[in-house]
């Protein structure tokens, strides 16, 4: 057998399980703790009832090392009966008899002040109807807030008319160039597919009739009624709206909106006013744009299945008239204005932390994918009214 | 109208009178009554998350006081419509707590926005201002940097920097010394000493580091969590020794319970 090197014979193997036990003593009950409490070691064995007050004294000759859990499991405890009957009675402190004193140190600390019990949060307490309760007065609020936003937007569109409202020019130019140059890749790429996918679908049923030649009018109208501005205003709401509300949102929470405030400059007019001018100018472009696209994309698979470009030119020409490009430039330009102003909305309410401009983010780009499609289904009942 | 003239030479400020702030139905803090003279250096203290920020917001007219009201130089600043506000937020210069320059415009652009704004100077002459204001704050050449390119520190000194563009008659500086190390966090009270003495301007500040309280400041309102109202006002050095409030010597003294109790009030 080699010599072992430490003096400390190693404890048995049963010593070391972390244990606490409460051991009665007539009225008393003592708190016997014992083996290595590591927050990385074998899980707590606790011996006896819990009683229903605290120890007087603690038995810690077998207690081995320990880390923040044993203090942890002590102070449960003691917190647990806290709770008891008698409140607003100051409670008498706990006795910490018999504890060694590093640990006996933290405790006194943990225990100095008293557990603030206003602190914590009423969540629990209310019940289903009055979490019901809660979500009808904040969807009523938030619903109260879009039409204070939308109102606050005309009034500044109104100062702007009238040459009152003040923003940065060159801000504004920025924001043109991320929201309309900066998203013709993105639109090409989808508007081409789109223009392609139309193409494919209608092709398979129109050659059954050998119509094949409409694939081309069925491209066009359905490029310049619904499909261009809709798929455009999705990316610019996933694209612009969600960027609008992370740079607002995070302004708000570092302060900048406040620093405008105090400087006299109407955030309403210097942050969001050029937002809202710059996508309502953009969308109906990229719209129109994205209408062009769409139709090259439907133009090759036609060549693909023998239509000839000339031909399929000539023939979307044809089915196109002013009256169904305008329908969706109209649409684009209320779509604009309802992706800027949520996105705006959302970062200017947004809270002071990083999560919460997440949050802005999510609601902002969610908000206006809705209500574009809402706002798309209404157009579309309005136009058939019209029989336009 | 509190307008008794003790402190004779001086012209009152800033006055507040029955000032209660409240969010929605929860009472920060009720019944503040103080006055801040003209080129003083008033220190608004208490500990943590009393509302000494709510307090400047407040004083700044970012939020609406529930009850009580603002004077500056005897006018209502919290009656005032919108349009008269502006009047009065033109004579403020703020730093807020983090800086808070505009992340999108270099050091030199946020300095020279309000001024652009409210002046009608030429573009060269703002120029020359910027880079007047920056070297005050021991930032020169550093014009073309964005506020992500620079420290802490330096964003706080070019916060202070921005809050002086339009020489405003009074200075708020929320919290400029925390975060700061012991040197930087000397000089920027050096630099507030000086600004005030050449300036003559009123100087509002937040903080709770007492060295730095007792060093520049002449006059000082202490808030109290547990009362949830002012526990004292006065000279900070004055408190120390002789308030009568106990709560305002321990924090005075930095919780020292001897210090406080072998200094009664004489």
């Amino acid at each position: 057998m080699p010599p072992t090197l430490s003096k400390r014979s190693l404890p048995p193997e049963e010593a070391s399980l972390p244990c606490a036990s409460w051991i009665t003593d007539g009225s008393q009950v003592v708190l016997e703790l014992s083996g290595n409490w590591k927050h990385d070691g074998p899980s707590i064995e606790v011996k006896g009832e819990p009683p229903d007050r605290a120890p007087v004294r603690y038995q810690t000759d077998k207690l081995g090392s320990f880390d923040s859990t044993l203090p942890a499991f002590i102070l449960a405890h003691l917190r647990s009966i806290d709770k008891g009957p008698v409140e607003n009675a100051e409670p008498a402190k706990p006795s910490l008899d018999g504890l060694p004193p590093n640990l006996l140190g933290l405790m006194e600390l943990a225990l100095a002040v008293p557990e603030e019990s206003d602190a914590h949060s009423d969540e629990d307490k209310i019940g289903t109807i009055g979490k019901l309760g809660k979500i009808t007065l904040n969807v009523g609020s938030s619903l109260q807030s879009v039409a204070e936003f939308s109102g606050q937007s005309v009034l500044a569109l109104g100062r702007f008319f009238r040459g009152k409202a003040r923003f940065r020019a060159r801000d504004f130019w920025m924001i043109v160039q991320e929201c309309g140059a900066e998203a013709l890749p993105i639109v090409s790429l989808i508007s081409f597919l789109i223009g392609m996918i139309l193409a494919f679908v209608g092709n398979a049923q129109l050659k059954s009739f050998g119509a094949s030649l409409f694939v081309a009018n069925l491209v066009a109208i359905a490029m310049a009624r619904e499909m261009g501005v809709v798929m455009t205003s999705i990316i610019m709401s996933g694209r612009t709206g969600a960027a609008f509300a992370a740079h607002l949102g995070s302004m708000k929470a570092n302060e900048e909106i406040d620093a405008l405030r105090t400087f006299g400059f109407d955030p309403f007019d210097f942050l969001v006013l050029p937002r809202i001018i710059a996508l309502v100018v953009m969308m109906p472009l990229l719209t129109l744009y994205s209408d062009i696209i769409g139709i090259l994309g439907g133009m090759l698979v036609g060549a693909g299945v023998g239509i000839p470009p000339a031909l399929y030119w000539h023939q979307t020409l044809d089915s196109l008239t002013l009256t169904t490009v305008s329908l969706g430039i109209i649409k684009s330009v209320f779509f604009g204005a309802i992706i800027a102003v949520s996105g705006c909305l959302q970062g200017m309410h947004a809270g002071k932390s990083s999560a919460a401009v997440g949050e802005a983010t999510t609601r902002a780009v969610v908000a206006s994918i809705t209500a574009v499609v809402i706002l798309d289904s209404a157009f579309a009942v309005i136009f058939t009214i019209l029989d336009i | 109208m509190p307008d008794a003239p003790d402190k004779t030479q001086h012209k009152a400020k800033i006055t507040v009178s029955d000032l209660t702030m409240a969010f929605g139905s929860n009472v920060i803090m009720k019944d503040l009554n103080f006055e801040v003279a003209e080129k003083d250096i008033f220190v608004i203290m208490g500990p943590s998350g009393c509302g000494k920020s709510t307090l400047l917001r407040h004083l700044i007219g970012l939020q609406e006081p529930s009850k009580g009201k603002i004077l500056y130089d005897d006018e209502d600043f919290t009656a005032a419509s919108e349009k008269e506000r502006g009047s009065f937020i033109r004579r403020f210069g703020v730093m807020y707590q983090s800086g808070a320059l505009w992340s999108s415009l270099t050091l030199a652009e946020n300095i020279a926005l309000p001024l652009e704004e409210h002046s009608k100077l030429a573009p060269n002459a703002i120029r020359d201002l910027v880079s007047y204001k920056l070297s005050l704050v021991g930032l020169s050449g550093y014009e073309d940097y964005y506020p992500s390119e620079i420290s802490g520190g330096m964003n706080k000194r070019a916060g202070i920097a921005r809050a002086m563009a339009l020489d405003p008659d009074i200075l708020f500086l929320d919290e400029p010394g925390a975060g700061l190390d012991p040197l930087s966090s000397r000089r920027l009270d050096d630099l507030v000493l000086r600004l005030r003495d050449s300036l003559g301007s009123t100087v509002v500040i937040v903080t709770h580091e007492l060295a730095s309280i007792f060093a520049i400041a002449n006059n000082s309102i202490f808030l109290d969590t547990a009362t949830r109202t002012q526990g004292a006002t006065g000279n900070p050095t004055e408190l120390r020794d002789h308030s009568e409030n106990p709560v305002v010597r321990r924090f005075l003294h930095r919780g020292d319970d001897d210090q406080a109790d072998t200094n009664p009030s004489s």
